[in-house]
């Protein structure tokens, strides 16, 4: 082991090059300075100046989560510290990795109401898997590779490093990072023997089995999507995805039923309510795939596959709970199914599919395409087409109905392909962290699939994109309202549609024009495939405008207070009358 | 039947920290955060060269409740370990009481018979005050207080539960 002596600031910029970083979002003021001045000294690091604090954070967890290594964000104290907490609650629902250095007022102010004073480690506590105030100098590099280390094992999440300024000035001694054996923080990775047991025991008796696979298969690496594979075709049992698990199982797969939930498709809620065996990987039966919890799949046997103890129990009581790595218990279960004769009810399966297969054919995701009005689904099924085939396809969102229709429409065949804000839902993620996938992924194709309101929340990217020359493409879904506001409105509201139209709205293609960016609108449909080509080929930066059907609704839906039987499809009668007063109150 | 349907328990956790700074509102921030109740909460240094702290925390909820009130402890990064104490085994539990009673004449007198029935120790004493210390378990405590009332209790300060594994073996 090497000690050297240097500035907290040095050490900082040290760590992070130890750590393997090459990437920091970031925006300076006066208590980060002396790490400004250090960055602008070495040509290790690459600084991305965003241009609001919240955009540093999505851009960091659209690299992270593209990349599967950990984002790096740097903002100054108080405001730049509290900009980032809907990054950083953002990064801890989706577990993202995340390591945000955020620069504090001098150790000897703190308390007194400094100017740019925010109690950081105060306010973060609730919203970052952990979080630590450097008091000295000799602390900064051994916290750094903590933070790391936190950040990346067991469920990942975000940590934020507070660092006074007076410490960042200081001198102190670094240490480089080496194998971290913590005092406390070791999760459980392999499997307990007969907990896999018991999970091929069921396997090979299942009569209507579903895996259920979420963001967890996806943040355990590779490997896992490839064991997860081998598993389900393996076992020929049917496989459906969270909203955060899209991708972990290629969505061409025949054994892929699709996305289950609250805008799920009708076969994959409908094979979960009818199943004897639950198989859930890496995924937390999250209230919006459950639906009404008594309701929830009362014929299965649940297996809960999760590397986070909490998340087992939460919401639903499993039959079988395994604290591990999604890919380790995968690859053990799969093995040990295998020692144990490869066995599952072959004919019970057949038949379980062959129900499947009726559901299917009911084509829940069928809507009416005229001559006039371009629909959403419309369009993203255009960009399906035009997009097939290449893998070099990354595709962000911001959060409403074309977050849910892009979810049901595009196909993701790779894990890392797709970044949603899944658990906080959060307006003005996708544009960010598009910005985060492309400095990534300098050469690839990246979307964010946007709405018209959302995108307006961090529009000041656009800026960002310019500086790099990230060549960005925005596809907004412009319908002028807040859509999915304006449908629950319309569901439970008796269309009293308060405050959901959004008036004054930019001229998008003007807006392009300002930033440097290109600017394209299709008002028509026969004018979406020519937008698509020319947003796919124009080289830099666009603002794909497309003005679609406004009063669309995103269907299926399972309304709150349901039960996945007892979703709403396309063209059903009075669906306000299917939601009763429980319900109502449910977000 | 739902979650708010199934019958409360009363437990008590113990949980071994790293005492640093902000831990103590990390425990208490999970609770409030996640709608937890807490009875009781005591919390101190148990090794000052390892540097390491010993919540005590009383809580209640249902079996489903108490399993993630566990898991979520354990989760936390300064977290070395969680005992529920109540579920694994015989343990002893104590709470300690300052009781101060005020008044003369026959109340005084009372008073003091009563604090002698507990094996209570007289701390404080004045010609018109005692401050009483007792030990024992929330119940007896309770029940000394409710006794104290109207004898001229006039403040008290408990420590909330501490709790210890019966047997050999250390948590």
């Amino acid at each position: 082991m090497t000690a050297r002596t240097m500035t907290g600031a040095e050490m900082i910029i040290k760590a992070l090059v130890d750590q393997g970083i090459e990437v920091v979002f970031g925006y300076p003021g006066g208590a980060v300075l002396p790490i400004y001045d250090e960055i602008f000294k070495q040509n290790r690091l690459q600084h991305y100046l965003v241009r609001q604090e919240g955009g540093a954070v999505h851009a960091a967890e659209g690299y992270a989560r593209s990349t599967g290594k950990v984002g790096v964000v740097l903002v100054t104290s108080g405001p730049g510290a509290t900009n980032a907490v809907t990054g950083l609650t953002d990064a801890l629902m989706d577990s993202i990795p995340i390591v945000c250095l955020t620069g504090q007022v001098p150790t000897h102010l703190i308390g007194n109401d400094a100017f740019q004073e925010a109690d950081t480690t105060g306010i973060t506590r609730p919203c970052t898997k952990h979080n630590y105030l450097i008091r000295s100098a000799d602390e900064v590099a051994s916290t750094l590779h903590e933070a790391f280390y936190v950040a990346r094992s067991g469920r990942p999440g975000p940590v934020v490093v507070d660092i006074p300024k007076d410490v960042q000035f200081a001198s102190g001694t670094y240490r480089p990072p080496e194998a971290v054996n913590h005092r406390s923080y070791r999760p459980r990775t392999r499997p307990e023997p007969q907990a896999v047991e018991d999970a091929v025991a069921l396997i090979e008796t299942a009569k209507r089995p579903v895996v259920y696979i979420g963001g967890g298969v996806i943040n355990s690496g590779l490997a896992a999507s490839r064991a997860l594979r081998r598993l389900v075709q393996q076992t020929g049992f049917p496989c459906t995805q969270t909203l955060m698990g899209l991708g972990a199982f290629p969505a061409s797969h025949p054994q892929s039923i699709g996305m289950l939930g609250m805008h799920g498709l009708y076969e994959a809620n409908l094979a979960m309510h009818g199943a004897d065996l639950i198989l859930a990987v890496g995924a937390r039966f999250d209230d919006r795939v459950t639906g009404l919890l008594s309701g929830f799949a009362p014929h299965a046997k649940k297996v809960h596959i999760d590397i986070d103890p909490s998340s087992i129990n939460k919401n639903v009581a499993v039959d079988v709970r395994i604290v591990a790595d999604a890919g380790k218990a995968i690859e053990a279960i799969r093995r040990r199914w295998a020692a144990r004769g490869g066995n599952t009810d072959h004919r019970a399966v057949e038949q379980w599919w062959r129900r499947i297969a009726g559901w299917r054919k009911r084509d829940c995701l069928k809507y009416e395409q005229d001559d006039k009005v371009i629909k959403p689904q419309y369009a993203l099924e255009r960009l399906q087409v035009k997009t097939a085939g290449r893998d070099d396809v990354f595709v962000t969102t911001e959060v409403g109905q074309h977050q849910m229709w892009a979810a049901q429409f595009l196909r993701f065949e790779h894990p890392n392909r797709w970044m949603t804000s899944g658990g906080l839902g959060t307006m003005g993620y996708g544009l960010p962290a598009a910005i985060g996938v492309q400095v990534a992924h300098p050469d690839a194709l990246v979307i964010d699939v946007a709405g018209e309101a959302s995108i307006l929340m961090n529009i000041q990217e656009l800026s960002t994109a310019s500086q790099y020359r990230l060549p960005v493409k925005l596809f907004i879904l412009n319908n002028q309202w807040m859509g999915m506001v304006r449908q629950w409105q319309e569901l439970l509201h008796g269309e009293r549609y308060s405050e959901s139209y959004t008036n004054s709205l930019p001229d998008f293609v003007r807006l392009a024009d300002a930033f440097g960016w290109t600017g394209l609108r299709a008002e028509r449909p026969n004018e979406v495939d020519g937008l698509i080509d020319a947003m796919i080929a124009a080289d830099g930066p666009v603002i794909a405008d497309v003005r679609v059907a406004q009063m669309e609704n995103c269907f299926p839906m399972i309304p709150s207070g349901k039960a996945h039987n007892e979703m709403i499809l396309s063209g059903m009668e009075e669906p306000e009358a299917r939601i009763d007063a429980e319900g109502m109150v449910l977000v | 039947m739902s979650a708010t349907e199934q019958p409360q328990e009363r437990r008590i956790f113990a949980v071994v920290v790293d005492n640093e700074p902000g831990v103590l509102a990390r425990v208490i921030g999970l609770f409030s955060g996640r709608g937890y109740n807490i009875e009781s909460l005591t919390v101190a240094e148990i090794d000052p060269t390892g540097r390491l702290s010993r919540i005590t925390v009383v809580t209640s909820g249902t079996l489903m409740v108490l399993e993630q009130i566990k898991a979520q402890l354990a989760r936390l990064v300064p977290v070395h370990g969680v005992s529920d104490l109540t579920e694994e085994g015989p343990h002893v539990e104590r709470e300690l009481v300052l009781v101060k009673v005020a008044g003369g004449g026959a109340r005084r007198i009372e008073a003091l018979r009563i604090a002698d029935i507990f094996r209570a120790r007289v701390v404080d004493s004045t010609h018109r005050s005692f401050v009483f210390e007792i030990t024992g378990s929330t119940e007896k405590i309770d029940a000394f207080i409710d006794l104290m009332r109207p004898l001229g209790l006039v403040d008290l300060a408990r420590t909330g539960v501490a709790a210890i594994a019966r047997g050999a073996e250390g948590m």
